[in-house]
């Protein structure tokens, strides 16, 4: 990807990060969360994994996050008085985060992984994923769908009201 | 540079056809429901007297009345979300047009251009993602308008909406099963298959089950009568778009008719041919009884581009004489429909479709 | 010019993992916690994805299919246990509903 893009965009996605965890208003957290989804699509589509960013949108942005919506709506969630939590939980937070940072970053600098100019013709594409999926990976496939189920039971079971 | 500005040049015809088709299906559906409901309709506007030209009325003096209209924002409403929300609800669906081929190729000079705005090999998905996209105009709406009935629309809505996205992509998994692409102009070129010579092998042949769920998923999706629960104009005034006037008002009128002539686009590409003529090939008519027209590579470009936006018409005829014929659903009724009769059948489809393609696979295109 | 090399992309997903992190451990409602955790997933995908494509391998594409199907079922599931839990606390703040007994 242009590097320059790059950047804007990488911009505009940790500025929704950020939004989505400090905003006081969770309504305009899901929003931001969409946001920051579409734009990890345009990434992952830079990055020729065609089918896998837009099952991102599909999946994420189109269906996460509006259960999560509803879920906020249900609830009636306004904008809270207070985002954070103690003065004492945000520092150790901030520390947490800035140590992973800072344990993390130097060394992912220094990763000069091969780059190969092109990648093979179909790479990304869905009879590529498709050709995986269905061979080697067959078991994890067969497992999450039956996770799947397990979920959807589970939530149904859980969320339903029991008078 | 010549590249880019072809693309564009591409995106501005797809869309001018798509504001046509709007435009036109606007002023029809006026026209339409007068016819229906045993009345004139629409004519009070007229230029220099002649009455057809009232469509000017609709095409040019309606959007600017919405536009010069005051915009209210109700009080307690959060103003950031009722400024989003008309921006969420229309721009997802209309760029669901750059993948729909508008037609074959174009010839100019020694370049070929291939007629669709953005050549997607997964446009079927990039359809799906956009329309998924589209439910959050309503749930905003509904939210950001701080009215318990504004809310219900939306809710109601945004419910319907996710509800019938299933049975729409399980619908668009049979014809993917069946043309073996998830790119659309490769799917509307397999249709110019003749079978047994003369006729055109249109997917509505190898997909019945798939274009009947695919057509009433769709008229779900945009919230269309007999689904239009959510807007229902004698219950919830405008369901989740009453608080928004003027322009904000205009772009939701707007996402619904454009989200007609995505349904019609999409039902053309998918189950009617596209822009394939029936006996047209490239270089000129090819008629069953053996005679051949030649015809030039502009003459037939035209003549596809024409058929589709024929297609485009027809479609969004169908959808309105729909609209001002059939009652509306109850919202229970509604989601019934979605998850105990839609769901299950588009499995059955999917299921259906590949045993065939499985058995008679070397048949297909 | 040359494409944006593997480590912007592994930095970037790092970032975003920290941001997440941070969500998690500083706010103090779930739902806001749970977008996180998404926020946290995705950071991960994106660096499966970059890696993939770094060695033109599909096997990278094929863990972000599965971590994206887990996801989309834990926050159902999530979010089902948020709603339950609201319905006898009538809260949604992390601190309110820590003790087991009320």
């Amino acid at each position: 990807m242009n590097p320059i893009a790059f950047l804007v965009l990488a911009a505009l996605l940790v500025v929704a990060a950020v939004t989505v965890v400090l905003h006081r208003n969770p309504v305009h957290s899901a929003l931001a969360l969409v946001a920051a989804m579409c734009l990890l699509s345009v990434f992952f589509i830079a990055l020729d994994a065609q089918l896998i960013g837009f099952l991102q949108v599909i999946v994420y942005a189109g269906a996460v996050v509006v259960l999560f919506l509803f879920v906020i709506m249900l609830l009636n969630l306004q904008r809270e008085a207070r985002a954070l939590g103690s003065g004492a939980l945000v520092v150790a937070g901030g520390a947490a985060a800035l140590a992973f940072l800072a344990l993390m970053v130097p060394g992912l600098v220094r990763v000069a992984g091969p780059r190969p100019a092109d990648v093979a013709a179909g790479y990304g594409e869905t009879v590529a994923l498709a050709e995986r999926l269905f061979t080697v990976y067959l078991l994890p496939f067969e497992l999450t769908s039956v996770l799947l189920l397990v979920a959807i039971v589970g939530a149904v079971a859980l969320a339903k009201r029991t008078t | 540079m010549v590249d880019v500005l072809i693309v564009v040049a591409k995106a501005v015809v797809v869309f001018l056809i798509a504001l046509l088709t709007m435009g036109h299906g606007v002023f029809f559906e006026r026209k339409v429901s007068a016819v229906v409901q045993d009345r004139i309709g629409a004519n009070r506007a007229s230029i220099f007297g002649i009455a057809g030209l009232g469509i000017v009325n609709t095409l040019i003096a309606d959007p600017i009345k919405f536009l010069i209209k005051e915009d209210v924002v109700p009080a307690g409403s959060d103003r950031l979300l009722h400024f989003l929300a008309p921006v969420l609800a229309v721009i997802p669906l209309l760029v669901v047009f750059a993948v729909v081929p508008f037609g074959d190729v174009l010839v100019v000079g020694e370049r070929t251009i291939d007629l669709q705005a953005a050549e997607l090999n997964v446009g079927i998905l990039y359809v799906l993602a956009m329309v998924s996209l589209g439910v959050y105009g309503v749930v905003i709406a509904g939210w950001a308008s701080n009215s318990r009935w504004s809310l219900l629309g939306g809710i109601r809505g945004s419910a319907q909406m996710i509800s019938y996205e299933i049975a729409m992509g399980l619908a668009l998994v049979g014809v993917v099963l069946t043309y073996g692409t998830f790119d659309l102009q490769e799917i509307v070129r397999a249709q110019g298959a003749h079978l047994g010579g003369w006729l055109p092998a249109w997917g509505i042949l190898y997909q019945p089950l798939g274009f009947l769920i695919f057509v009433v998923a769709g008229v779900a999706e945009s919230k269309r009568i007999p689904f239009d629960l959510p807007e229902s104009e004698s219950e919830l005034v405008s369901g989740y778009f009453t608080e928004y006037s003027g322009a904000k008002h205009l772009m939701f009128m707007m996402s619904d008719f454009v989200e007609v002539v995505i349904v019609s686009a999409l039902v053309t590409t998918l189950f009617f041919g596209g822009w394939q003529v029936p006996w047209l090939a490239r270089d000129g008519f090819h008629f069953p009884w053996g005679a051949t027209l030649p015809l030039p590579a502009l003459a037939v470009t035209a003549l596809q581009v024409l058929t589709f936006v024929l297609k485009l018409h027809v479609a969004t005829l169908v959808q309105i004489v729909v609209r001002w014929t059939l009652p509306r659903f109850r919202y229970d009724q509604l989601m019934r429909l979605g998850w105990q009769g839609l769901l299950p059948l588009s499995l059955a489809n999917v299921v259906v479709s590949a045993l065939f393609i499985a058995a008679f696979g070397e048949h297909f295109a | 010019m040359p494409p944006a090399p593997l480590a912007w992309y592994l930095v970037l997903s790092a970032a975003l993992f920290a941001i997440g992190a941070l969500g998690v451990l500083v706010r103090r409602n779930v739902i806001v916690m749970f977008m996180a955790i998404e926020l946290m997933l995705n950071a991960v995908n994106l660096a499966f994805v970059a890696f993939a494509r770094s060695r033109g391998s599909m096997d990278g594409q094929v863990i972000v299919f599965f971590v994206m199907t887990v996801a989309a079922a834990e926050a159902a599931v999530g979010l089902a246990i948020i709603l339950s839990v609201f319905r006898s606390r009538e809260t949604t703040n992390a601190d309110e509903i820590a003790s087991l007994r009320w």
